[in-house]
């Protein structure tokens, strides 16, 4: 038994227990069991993330053989490399403090335990997820957390839009999914083995190796990677397959900082950074992952600005900043992908569940239009708004400043051909970035209380269980981006910390080129975060009837902002309706008119008409019996006449 | 003649001088000999059967070969008294709660059997048509047995009416292949016989259509609901169970020994009779309300079924008739004493849907029925699995696959119904109860139930006899 048993099956084994005897337990053993295995595998998380991060006990946990059949062999093993350390320390970490949050959030549910059981099933898919030492435990892991977001995102299964989103989050996951197991058959179909190393060793191999596919024949590592990808995609919510993440804010709010900001969405960008050897030698792929991450990040952001949900906002806010992640996935700056990843996952996980700690506040009012001067009311959690606010805004020397300003660095030092748009679109949504996230500070705390006086009077302050969570996240928000900036983003540093766990040859130099970039470039993001203060400054704060003008003026560009640029209505028409049609065809003409008709119910039908013939046959008249007979000699005989005797 | 060359026949005797004994005690001490009657003909019953089984083994001939005693006769004689002897048995107490005091039952019923002794002993059309005819009168008779009821007399008159124009048919068949083989013995006619010429076939034709009469086989079967329905049940059940076996063995004689070289012509017949059955028995009985009715058309369903082995005119084909029949006789005694236990206050009780919730209110009863019905569908392990089966087997080696798919599916619709009843029984809301079933009746019951659910365990003893059965025919 390692530590690494224990950090990966403690949640586990909380899920199990408030799971399955959740109800004997009762709900307060449930939450106890479960958040402290976690803050149990979270302390482990940080002694293993500097064991192997600045001392390199890199190792190899096998645990057993999975799958073994014909060619293809399965082990189930625990790598644990500086990359699988990063994440272990976010996943444990944030999932610890959601579960303690949690327990004041949630501390008038009926389902407590089964909710408890949920968080901690997440926990160890996504753990199970990032020790993955192979594609299909990889993916054992990804259909995990997918379950478990598709079970907390419908945990108010009372609710109809619940269960609604619960099932968009499902299928529009299918989709990323089934391109996700169709890159892992396409690695097993041209290497013979699913194994990261084998696979590693093999890449270069399979360089100008075709694929035929289609009828046409692709280049293999580009068709393997850009389908891997579209897993990814799912996954993260990218541009295309992102319209199930602001659905899934109707799950509860800690579910949405634990699983749709900081852990589980990153998964995608986790799985590129793994991959990146892979991805290295299919250039095509990265611009493709570059391009993707550019326009997620400058899409979502637009439609950021004009939503009125509290958690609508930061779950546009999640998903632009994980653009930014790909942006830097895709222009081979993995280790500042990462560290963007690192440093979000405590921010946005902060705004999230301050975001929750206004909800709960509010009495479950999202709407900031009827929000409006809470400061006063609940100022620990504005103050941690605050931190986060000024984090994911990049203001200087907070987390975000150091790893958004490096994407931003190393998308203008990148040489692919999308580098320089992605270099443009990060840049404009820094600035958008900036504008929503005050607009929401604004809305939320400042100006005059638009609250009816019942709610605003009884705003209260979260339970301390609530703000412990705050402050933690709000000092990781406020100090990791400088503490790890050295290990994330210089050269040296990355080489020493991350060794092989991510791509790294000899002419890597893009590390190296974005600190080389021209002077006015690291300031850019700094200006364009303090342009978008200043306009949300003058739009909520000094003239707040000016954005209402706004709207009207520009009502076209406003409601196709306001709609999310048209994406539920485009997919709807696309695909749900026709899916749907199809599926009623197949149902009323296929299955109940074809199939029933002809099949169970036509056959009982017809034996029914049969048998009513045969005894109306029987009437109950001697000469009708005494006809019958003689109809049946006189059938024989003729048969015996036209066939012939023999 | 010497009085010691009558000894094969003398079960056959010992029926019919008991019948003339017991008529004479009935005659002389009125209804209230009665009793005495019914026990006197289960005496004879019993005796004739001992005799029976002591009679050696090898055939016999009698009477210038018109009659023959061999294992097929023998085990066609030992069904037919014990179908006789169940039917006697489950009257006594229908009798009484009917206030029937009608000794003439017993007899009448001893006079068929003698018939049906005779007719599967018969190897000329001669003794054909007397055995056919000596069980035919007496059946007449007790289908109206109940002469106050108008059904009752009704079903009598119909069946005398129709049975009187199949006769005419027989006898018909029977004078057309003497005119084209110039003999009346089967030996002889099938000597005779070496193709089949129009007349010949036309003769054929027409014996077939009396016979198929007597086992109610489609298209001369429209006779069996009504006199199923309209008889005293106790009478259906007999009608049901020996008369049917008899006439089985009858026409599977005929066609066997007296038309084995034009086996081709008389294939097809039955081929289209058996056919004919087992689909409009099985479309039939669905429709039907009243138990006897549906009885009336399983009855025809499973004539078809057996006479699917008769058609490849093999041992084996034979050796699956006579297991059919057995198990048929088995299930059909044990289902007509349920109808005849289905008794209230008010009366005899006919309808299926008064069956509702039988496993319920009477648990062990609702048990043994719904076995029985499962055996009638044919479904494993229990015996009638095992009778269609045999059948089917033999269809499918003498390469009749068609007749074997159709009798499947005939099977298979004809689940249905017997299945529907399970369901009344079991899922359906508590109809009222019926009276407690008579003793006699209830030994029936036990003894078809046993031997229907118990068949499976120790099947061999029925197949081996069956077997040696249908091998003294070829």
């Amino acid at each position: 038994m390692t530590m690494y048993h224990f950090i990966v099956f403690l949640p586990l084994a909380g899920a199990l227990i408030a799971g399955l005897f959740g109800r004997v337990l009762g709900a307060r053993p449930s939450e106890i069991v479960t958040t402290v295995f976690l803050m149990i595998a979270a302390g482990l998380s940080w002694v293993a993330f500097f064991d192997v991060g600045f001392y390199g006990k890199d190792l190899r946990v096998p645990l057993f053989t999975w799958i073994s059949a014909g060619d293809l062999k399965v082990e189930w093993a625990l790598r644990v490399d500086t990359l699988t350390a990063v994440m272990l320390i976010v996943v444990n970490s944030v999932s610890a403090l959601v579960h303690l949050y949690s327990i004041g959030y949630m501390h008038e549910d009926p389902h407590r335990p089964r909710f408890f059981a949920y968080l901690s099933l997440f926990t160890f898919a996504m753990l199970a997820l990032v020790t993955a030492d192979n594609l299909v435990q990889l993916f054992f892991g990804w259909e995990g957390v997918g379950l478990a977001s598709y079970l907390l995102i419908g945990f108010w299964y009372q609710k109809p839009e619940a269960n609604a989103a619960a099932i968009k989050a499902f299928v529009v996951n299918r989709v990323g999914d089934f391109g996700f197991a169709l890159g892992i058959f396409a690695v097993f179909a041209m290497i013979g083995s699913v194994g990261f190393e084998t696979i590693f060793a093999e890449a270069k191999s399979l360089t100008g190796k075709t694929i035929h596919i289609f009828g046409g024949n692709f280049d293999a590592l580009t068709v393997i990677c850009l389908l891997l990808f579209v897993g990814a995609m799912g996954k993260s919510a990218q541009f295309l397959l992102h319209t199930w993440l602001p659905d899934a804010m109707e799950g509860p709010t800690p579910v949405s900082a634990l699983i749709h900001a900081a852990t589980m969405v990153t998964a995608g960008v986790f799985m590129v950074a793994r991959l990146s050897p892979l991805f290295e030698l299919a250039p095509s792929a990265l611009t493709v992952v570059t391009f993707f991450g550019a326009t997620t990040a400058f899409f979502a952001a637009t439609v950021g600005l004009v939503q009125n949900d509290i958690k609508r906002v930061i779950a546009y806010s999640t998903c632009s900043q994980l653009g930014y992640m790909f942006v830097a996935m895709g222009v081979g700056a993995y280790s500042v992908g990462m560290f963007h990843l690192f440093t979000h996952a405590a921010f946005k996980a902060l705004l999230f569940l301050g975001a929750g700690s206004v909800i709960h506040a509010m009495h479950h009012e999202q709407d900031m239009r009827n929000m409006g001067g809470l400061w006063k009311k609940i100022p620990f959690t504005y103050a941690m708004m605050f931190i986060g606010t000024i984090a994911l805004t990049g203001f200087p020397f907070t987390a975000g400043y150091f790893s958004k300003d490096a994407i931003i660095e190393a998308a203008f030092a990148g040489h692919n051909s999308m580098a320089a748009y992605a270099f443009y679109m990060t840049v404009i949504a820094a600035a958008l970035t900036s504008f929503y996230s005050w607009r929401l500070v604004f809305m939320t705390f400042h100006g005059e209380t638009r609250a009816d006086h019942h709610t605003y009077d009884h705003a209260h302050e979260s339970p301390l269980v609530m703000l412990i969570p705050l402050a933690i996240l709000a000092t990781g928000a406020l100090v990791l981006g400088f503490a790890f900036k050295g290990v994330f983003i210089y050269e040296e540093g990355v080489e020493k910390f991350f060794r092989h766990s991510l791509f790294s040859h000899d002419n890597w130099h893009i590390l190296h080129a974005m600190h080389e970039i021209p002077g006015w470039v690291p300031w850019l993001p700094t200006v364009m975060m303090a342009g978008g203060f200043l306009v949300s400054y003058w739009f909520y704060m000094v003239n707040p009837r000016l954005p209402v003008a706004l709207a009207k003026q520009q009502d076209v560009l406003y409601r196709f902002l306001l709609n999310k640029w048209y994406f539920d209505e485009i997919y709807d028409f696309l695909f749900v309706r026709p899916a749907k049609a199809v599926g009623r065809f197949l149902w009323k003409k296929g299955d109940g008119w074809l199939i029933d008709g002809f099949g169970p119910n036509g056959v009982s039908a017809r034996v029914l008409d049969v048998t009513r013939g045969v005894v109306r046959l029987q009437t109950g008249y001697l000469y009708h019996y005494a006809f019958v007979m003689l109809i049946g000699v006189a059938a024989l005989i003729t048969w015996f006449l036209f066939k012939g005797a023999a | 003649m010497t009085l010691n060359s009558l000894m094969p026949v003398l079960p056959e005797l010992v029926v019919v001088i008991g019948a003339m004994l017991l008529l004479m005690l009935g005659v002389f001490r009125g209804e209230g000999s009665t009793p005495i009657v019914e026990v006197g003909a289960l005496v004879v019953i019993a005796i004739a059967a001992v005799l029976i089984f002591m009679q050696p083994s090898a055939p016999a001939e009698l009477f210038g070969g018109s009659i023959v005693i061999d294992a097929f006769a023998r085990f066609f004689k030992i069904l037919i008294l014990i179908g006789a002897a169940a039917a006697l048995v489950m009257s006594m107490p229908f009798w009484r709660n009917h206030k029937l005091n009608r000794f003439e039952f017993s007899v009448v019923v001893l006079l068929s059997v003698a018939g049906m002794m005779v007719m599967v002993s018969a190897r000329d059309l001669i003794a054909l048509y007397l055995g056919i005819e000596l069980m035919s009168l007496a059946l007449y008779v007790i289908a109206a047995i109940d002469r106050e009821n108008v059904r009752s007399t009704e079903a009598g008159l119909k069946y005398f009416v129709l049975g009187a124009l199949s006769s005419g048919m027989l006898l018909y068949g029977a004078s057309l292949v003497y005119g084209f083989t110039g003999t009346v013995s089967f030996a002889g006619i099938a000597a005779a016989a070496k193709s089949p010429s129009t007349g010949l076939v036309f003769g054929i034709v027409f014996l077939f259509a009396g016979l198929a009469f007597k086992v109610s086989a489609v298209p001369f079967h429209m006779w069996t609901p009504d006199v199923y329905e309209g008889a005293p049940t106790p009478v259906t059940a007999f009608f049901a169970a020996a008369p049917k076996v008899a006439a089985i063995a009858l026409f599977v004689r005929v066609a066997v020994s007296a038309f084995p070289n034009i086996a081709l012509s008389w294939q097809q017949i039955i081929v289209f009779i058996s056919i004919a059955s087992m689909v409009l028995g099985a479309f039939a009985a669905i429709g039907q309300k009243n138990i006897k009715r549906l009885l009336a058309y399983s009855s025809i369903g499973h004539v078809g079924f057996a006479l699917v082995g008769l058609a490849p005119g093999t041992a084996e084909g034979v050796s699956g008739v006579l297991i059919y029949m057995t198990i048929y006789l088995a299930m059909t005694l044990g289902t007509f004493a349920v109808v005849i236990a289905m008794r209230r206050d008010g009366g005899q009780i006919e309808e299926i849907d008064q069956l509702a919730g039988l496993s319920r209110t009477q648990p062990v009863m609702a048990f043994v029925l719904a076995a029985l019905l499962f055996s009638l569908a044919g479904i494993p392990p229990l015996a009638g699995f095992f009778a269609k089966f045999y059948v089917f087997l033999a269809a499918i080696q003498g390469k009749f696959y068609a007749l074997a798919v159709i009798g499947v599916l005939a099977s298979v619709v004809g689940a249905y119904y017997y299945l529907r009843i399970v369901k009344i029984m079991y899922i359906d809301e508590p109809a009222q109860r019926f009276l407690p079933m008579p003793r006699a009746v209830a030994f029936v019951l036990a003894l078809s139930g046993a031997f229907t659910i118990l068949f499976f365990v120790y099947p061999g003893p029925l197949v081996a006899a069956a077997d040696a059965a249908a091998k003294s025919l070829f």
